[in-house]
């Protein structure tokens, strides 16, 4: 038996935000991308409630252009944790006439996910969805609530938000309405790699170094398959690379990297001079992308 | 997250035009914590715009609506670290609807930046802004007085400003050794992370320098234990089936295995059988700590009760005073009913007087009727059932609560328990 417990701050308000979406809401779902962000969501989760199981479902909202990767270690993790996954297909939506399959250059199904997600979220009547959101990510982020509260539509309102005091959150919420909830709000891209190595947590391989066809254009490294628009001229090479954030494929760009590691990722984060958003493409699209998505109910 | 960095959290406050954007991306700057990418995007807005110089506000100004009117219309947090510390700085505007907004973010912070123009000196804005840190009983402030390159350096100009400022300091509950004084430019970077030549007279820290050497554990004043209850958690699983964990975070205080505890609102009596952090079983707790306990006694707790040691009992009443920010439109006006969160823990309240409107600028008070949006005032309550309060100077998290809009279900208030 260990002695005294001085709390990690960081982690010690995740875990009361979290307690906090199971006590204050009817039907929490924690909303699973299978990148690291959600991984160390699920890992606060665990510590939340242990010695119970976690008390709420996964939902992970599928593109159909994931790394094949994510996927075999998502199906590992629920079956190891025992936990309840809910898988909903952005094909789905397609195919359902809901929303239309970009083409050309740039095509991504990211943006597609809201339609699914919010479908997702009426078919359960979802009234709370844990996200890995940061607000180190991105500028539009950095002004985001703990619990955020969205209409029927999902949509973000920033002029009307509930100020935050002291670690005092205020889930209620009408009929229709439901609730973003952010438990590691206040941690950095950094903070989640350190934690990841302290509690030695698993992530699946793609994080990681290793030889990968990709091609280059606007200075980003994209991977090169079927799911991915390219035109005859970008060429496809086998390089080094590793993914920092992981997503849809068509919108997740990788780095060059030699790291094998968890010791050479965190050093390589420690050292890095390009954002984590800079990695990915949906943003580029312009200043304000994110915020914009945020409006018609992005996560 | 490394264990070996601290961590503080900081509260800016500034008049509009002060220079606060720009301290902090001076500051992220400084640290080097602005990556390349975000370094092209200001240097590409600030050739846009037509500035000679980089313009570090535009590293903070997050919302399209800001970045089009100029100004910042919210809270933002903002992250930045050093080997030794990681920070993490509420960002709050300086213009008119000032109060919610900072006093939102100072809720969350142990250290204050307030920024002063050199030019202008202490102004009512000043007042403001140092009202509220005292309000909030914010642990240590810095008094940044910037833009020192458009007064020539001048040492005179800042101990001008540094003596109006300690007369504000002895109408307040600060004593001289929680301010801080340093003046700088943040545009030039003159005593940010690099000592200033242009300030030979200047012998105290940079702010980058200050701002480490504080130590989290100064800016918690230790009181009593208290453990509001969250969460019971129940596995019902063979190996565990007799569990019952009373989850939350511990405030105030330690708490180990066999402490005495009461428990509110029944005055039952039990023992701390175990504390759990996970899969560990751990002796004793620091205050921070989210943690499960479980008792030796079966007995009747749910969430919102509350767990003390024994012989710490917190007061309870059904009638309270409290000092209200008001956070919302929706004004507070007599006889209104609430919902009155205090911590986890909600009752219903009725305003059964309103006693005062209290003069943000150390002048004193007048009578009101309702308190606006951004009003500060004293005011009495009837709740539902009585609620297990420490005075906000003594506890802060047992002694703030928030009112929540019967109707609307938005936070509209927030209150300091006298």
């Amino acid at each position: 038996m260990s002695n005294l417990l001085i709390p990690n701050p960081k982690e010690a308000e995740s875990i009361h935000i979290i307690r906090e979406v199971a006590a204050q809401f009817e039907r929490p779902v924690l909303l699973f991308s299978g990148g690291k962000d959600s991984i160390t969501l699920v890992r606060l989760a665990q510590k939340a409630f242990y010695p119970a199981k976690i008390p709420f479902p996964l939902l992970h909202v599928d593109t159909g252009h994931n790394f094949p990767e994510t996927i075999e270690f998502r199906d590992k993790l629920v079956e190891e944790l025992g936990l309840e996954l809910i898988v909903r297909n952005v094909q789905d939506s397609i195919d359902q006439g809901k929303v239309r399959e970009e083409r050309g250059r740039y095509s991504s199904r990211n943006s597609l996910q809201t339609t699914t997600l919010l479908d997702a979220i009426e078919e359960f009547k979802f009234d709370a969805c844990i996200g890995g959101a940061r607000r180190d990510e991105e500028k539009a982020r950095a002004k985001e609530r703990v619990f955020s509260v969205r209409d029927d539509f999902g949509q973000w309102d920033e002029k009307n938000q509930r100020p935050e005091l002291f670690d005092m959150l205020n889930g209620k919420i009408h009929v229709g309405q439901n609730v973003r909830c952010f438990p590691i709000s206040n941690w950095t891209e950094l903070d989640v790699w350190e934690y990841i190595k302290t509690e030695n947590i698993e992530i699946p391989s793609i994080y990681f170094a290793h030889e990968r066809e990709v091609f280059f254009r606007d200075g980003m490294i994209w991977t090169a398959n079927e799911h991915v628009y390219r035109e005859a001229h970008e060429e496809v090479e086998l390089r080094m690379v590793r993914f920092r954030t992981v997503g849809d494929m068509t919108c997740t760009a990788a780095v060059l990297s030699e790291a094998v590691s968890l010791d050479d990722v965190v050093g390589e984060i420690r050292e890095s001079t390009i954002s984590e958003r800079g990695a990915r493409i949906d943003d580029k699209r312009s200043e304000a992308a994110m915020e914009t998505r945020k409006k018609v109910g992005y996560f | 997250m490394s264990e070996n960095r601290k961590l503080i959290k900081i509260a800016t406050a500034g008049s509009v035009d002060d220079g606060k954007s720009t301290l902090i991306g001076r500051l992220l700057y400084d640290t080097k914590s602005l990556t390349t990418d975000k370094i092209e995007a200001i240097e590409r807005s600030s050739k846009q715009r037509g500035y000679d110089y980089l313009d570090f506000s535009l590293a903070t100004d997050g919302l399209v609506a800001e970045r089009e009117q100029g100004i910042t219309i919210d809270v933002a947090h903002i992250y930045f670290n050093t080997a030794k510390t990681n920070f993490i700085v509420a960002d709050t505007p300086g213009h008119v609807e000032y109060t919610r907004n900072m006093v939102t973010g100072a809720s969350t912070s142990q250290v204050a930046i307030i920024l002063i123009d050199a030019r202008k000196g202490v102004i009512e804005q000043t007042y403001r802004h140092f009202f509220i840190a005292n309000l909030l009983r914010i642990s240590h402030v810095v008094v940044a007085i910037n833009k020192m390159d458009l007064v020539n350096y001048d040492e005179e100009v800042y101990l001008k400003i540094k003596a109006d400022f300690d007369e504000l300091v002895a109408k307040s509950d600060f004593s001289e050794d929680q301010i801080t004084f340093i003046p700088v430019s943040a545009l030039k970077g003159e005593n940010i992370a690099r000592q200033s030549e242009e300030m030979p007279w200047y012998v105290g820290n940079t702010l980058l320098d200050h701002l480490e050497v504080l130590e989290p554990a100064d800016l918690e004043p230790s009181s009593v234990a208290r453990f509001p209850v969250q969460y019971v958690i129940r596995p019902k699983t063979e190996a565990w089936h007799d569990f019952r964990g009373f989850s939350g975070m511990l405030y105030g205080g330690n708490l180990k295995v066999g402490d005495e505890v009461t428990l509110l609102p029944s005055l039952n009596t039990s023992k701390i059988k175990s504390i759990h952090y996970f899969d560990q079983e751990i002796q004793e707790a620091a205050p921070g700590s989210s943690i499960a306990i479980t008792l030796e006694t079966e007995v009747d707790l749910s969430r919102g009760d509350m767990l003390v040691k024994s012989g710490e009992l917190p007061s309870s009443e059904k009638q309270i005073s409290a000092t209200i920010c008001q956070v919302n439109n929706k004004a507070l006006t007599v006889g209104k009913k609430y919902i009155l969160q205090h911590g986890v823990n909600r009752v219903l309240a009725k305003v059964d007087q309103i006693e005062s409107r209290i003069h943000t600028d150390f002048t004193g008070a007048e009578d009101a009727h309702s308190l606006k949006l951004n009003d500060i005032g004293r005011v009495h309550f009837r709740l539902s059932k009585p609620i297990h309060f420490d005075s906000y100077k003594s506890n802060k998290s047992n002694g703030s609560f928030i009112l929540i809009d019967e109707a609307e279900y938005d936070t509209v208030s927030v209150g300091f328990i006298e």
